[in-house]
């Protein structure tokens, strides 16, 4: 699904991943963590192509293409989706509308017509279902006035509604009490099928008792220094991140 | 990664051609340039006018004579200089048509182009159009169906040679010749425009629009519009525009007087695309529009302005809520981009009890370009418990444009309720990341947030405005992120 090759990528000049080499297979979760100011962010800034990163040396194969050129909304298309730590507001547009742009925009990239009202209609019905979205919620603008957890609920809902190939999801237990954390997690096991592949960037451990990961990365200063399956996890929440630290020397 | 930086938005945006930038090549009849007695008297004789009107275009003329461009709003342009004008210019092909096919092939091809044929207009069940392309009518449809109703909706040409007493009755009562400089100016050269009177408790069955263009090289256009809704009637009335590119500017000051009598209700709309220069600021429409509405007793004015053209705009829709219980209502969206100027917004005159007016304006820059919001709020002495809501939100898109507010407020009445919101934005690039990140690219991205800006005002159009102004916006606005 996904493979990087010895990423490097910097912002202002200013290196931050300094060779990233990752792969991600269909019907995986990975697990990136590490301490703050690693590069967890800048990673899937990269992935989804943000265009203050430059991406220095290294390639990212999606499918096996390396989708280097491509700007964000055409890795979009191929089915990349990154839920944001800090999803932005857009007033004025409601979660419907932006959702129905965003599907027709991708139909559209690849030659479909858009889709049809009631088909539209049905398929929120259903996923709004699945995730227990109360469709008010949906008439509102996007992100505006919405609580930290109704953000994150959002960020599923369309992620359930785009069905991504591969889901990013950046630090998304951040500002969720365990009540939300619960019914996010849940919503991203739902969507968990041997098709699709998803990364959770994420500080703590908690998360990954609700989305269990087949594998836990540590990166550390732009570089993945240790790698292991979910024991790892609970290790580094037990000890913190000093003993990897001191283990890789930095 | 494909970089896509601020400087090839900016490249990109000068090298925009205006997108409606053509010229009909219809034989025209132009008067000389300059301005003076014989001038008004030609006009107004061309118009075969009868004795009064003359007369009120030459009391108009002297005393704008007595008159000063004013200095007050916030745009800096060179003057024109109004000796250097031709005041009437006339298509040739002069008589009326009663179908398509008389009409001249040019003149449909412009509107084809416009994506506004008067085919696809006829279809439209519900539109009646008057189209005035340099100043003279030349073509009007249903009429028949509103005359059945009693309805006149006609050229002001026509309406004084038909209807002198309606038209005598009440040109100037709203908009006096001696209001303002450019309203002075078009009381004594006006050449055409629309009337339009809806009979007592008649609800007009269509939205009534008029499509305005200018399209005579080097002829200001000087349209004057009046509007009468009778005690208990209601009229929705369209009024939308665009003009051919051309180098040197051309002036346009309009006068719209509207009147809603006892009950009567008034939905005037507008959306307006004048050519606005070119990416050096060079060329384009100055707009110098006197816009005002009177309503009586339990009346109601609703104005609706879409504003992306012109090089100048200075355009104030007004009300005057003179009766009891009336409302007045201005919903506005300004775009401004390159070097545009825009000076707009609105006077709400409360002099009638329990009054009450709403103000939404929406100013969105881009470019180099300049927008102000000038609004005042003026409560009456003896206007007991009047209300008003105003609202002025400014989105900024680049670094170099800039947005102003001008509220004024003149509350002489204890019992006024007023309140002012005021906001001030600007599309982020994260917020176009988003975006993008769910497959939407960067334009798209820009026509969905400035929709999503302006929709409490885009809400306010009948649906068929809605559509080509939020088309407008999309094409005012193009590759313009900061």
């Amino acid at each position: 699904m996904l493979k990087i090759n010895n990423l490097h990528a910097s912002v202002e000049d200013k290196g931050i991943l300094k060779g990233i080499n990752l792969e991600v297979k269909a019907g995986e979760v990975h697990a990136i963590m590490g301490p703050n100011g690693s590069g967890k962010s800048t990673l899937a800034s990269v992935i989804a192509g943000k265009e203050d990163y430059e991406v220095e040396q290294g390639e990212i194969l999606l499918e096996g293409e390396n989708i280097d050129e491509l700007a964000a909304e055409e890795r979009a298309h191929k089915g990349i989706f990154l839920s944001f730590q800090y999803p932005v507001e857009i007033p004025g547009v409601s979660v419907t509308n932006f959702m129905k742009t965003a599907i027709n925009e991708t139909r559209k990239a690849k030659g479909l017509d858009d889709m049809p009202a009631n088909e539209m209609l049905k398929m929120i019905r259903q996923k709004s279902e699945m995730l227990e979205i109360d469709r008010k919620f949906l008439s509102r603008s996007l992100n505006e006035g919405f609580s930290g957890g109704e953000k994150k609920r959002n960020e599923i809902f369309q992620m359930a509604m785009l069905e991504p190939k591969l889901a990013i999801l950046d630090e998304t237990d951040s500002g969720l009490d365990i009540d939300a954390l619960r019914i996010v997690a849940n919503g991203v096991n739902k969507l968990k099928s041997k098709d699709n592949a998803v990364i959770v960037i994420t500080h703590y451990q908690r998360l990954l008792d609700y989305i269990v990961p087949d594998f836990v990365h540590v990166l550390h200063n732009g570089r993945i220094v240790k790698s292991g399956t979910k024991e790892l996890a609970h290790e580094l929440e037990e000890k913190g991140y000093d003993w990897i630290k001191e283990e890789v020397g930095a | 990664m494909s970089k896509y930086t601020e400087d090839d938005l900016r490249e990109e945006l000068k090298t925009k051609e205006y997108e409606y930038g053509f010229y009909t090549d219809i034989e025209s009849e132009t008067f000389p340039n300059g301005l003076n007695e014989d001038i008004v008297r030609a006009i107004s004789k061309k118009k075969e006018e009868p004795e009064w009107m003359t007369e009120w275009r030459l009391e108009a003329f002297r005393v704008w004579q007595e008159m000063t461009e004013p200095e007050w709003a916030n745009v800096h342009y060179e003057k024109p200089d109004f000796q250097a004008i031709s005041y009437y210019s006339a298509p040739n092909s002069k008589p009326k048509y009663n179908s398509l096919d008389e009409v001249d092939p040019e003149l449909l091809a412009t509107f084809e182009k416009l994506g506004i044929s008067l085919d696809e207009q006829k279809k439209l069940a519900g539109v009646a159009m008057d189209v005035v392309v340099d100043s003279v009518s030349v073509a009007t449809t249903f009429k028949k169906t509103l005359a059945e109703k009693g309805i006149i909706f006609c050229s002001i040409s026509e309406a004084i040679q038909e209807h002198p007493e309606l038209v005598k009755k009440h040109i100037g009562t709203v908009v006096p010749q001696k209001d303002n400089f450019y309203a002075a100016l078009n009381s004594a050269v006006f050449s055409d425009g629309s009337f339009c009177y809806i009979p007592k408790g008649i609800k007009c069955p269509m939205e009534l629009s008029t499509y305005f263009r200018i399209n005579q090289a080097g002829t200001g256009q000087f349209e004057r519009t009046l509007v009468i809704a009778d005690e208990g009637s209601y009229v929705s009335y369209l009024e939308g525009c665009t003009a051919p590119s051309r180098d040197e500017n051309q002036l346009h000051a309009a006068v719209v007087e509207l009147i809603a009598l006892d009950n009567a209700e008034i939905k005037y709309s507008t959306v307006q695309n004048w050519y606005p220069g070119n990416s050096e600021g060079k060329g384009g429409v100055y707009n110098f529009v006197t816009k005002r509405g009177l309503c009586e007793t339990n009346a109601k004015i609703s104005w609706t302005q879409v504003e992306t053209g012109s090089a100048v705009t200075w355009k104030y829709p007004s009300c005057v809520l003179k009766g009891d219980n009336s409302v007045g209502e201005f919903y506005s969206i300004a775009v401004t981009n390159n070097y545009q100027q825009a000076d707009t917004g609105t006077k709400m005159i409360h002099l009638g009890d329990n009054t009450k007016s709403t103000i939404i304006s929406k100013g969105i820059s881009a470019g180099k370009s300049q927008n102000s919001y000038r609004g005042l709020v003026q409560i009456g002495s003896r206007a007991q418990n009047a209300r008003n809501f105003s609202q002025c939100d400014s989105l900024l898109m680049g670094n170099e444009c800039g947005a102003h507010t001008f509220p004024y407020i003149e509350a002489n009445n204890k019992s006024a309720q007023i309140e002012h919101e005021a906001t001030t934005s600007k599309i982020g690039e994260d917020q176009i990341f988003y975006c993008n990140q769910r497959g939407i690219d960067t334009e798209k991205a820009i026509a969905l947030i400035v929709n999503g800006f302006s929709k409490e005002v885009l809400n306010k159009l009948p649906m068929e405005f809605a559509v080509e102004a939020q088309k407008l916006l999309e094409i005012s606005l193009e590759g313009s992120v900061g």
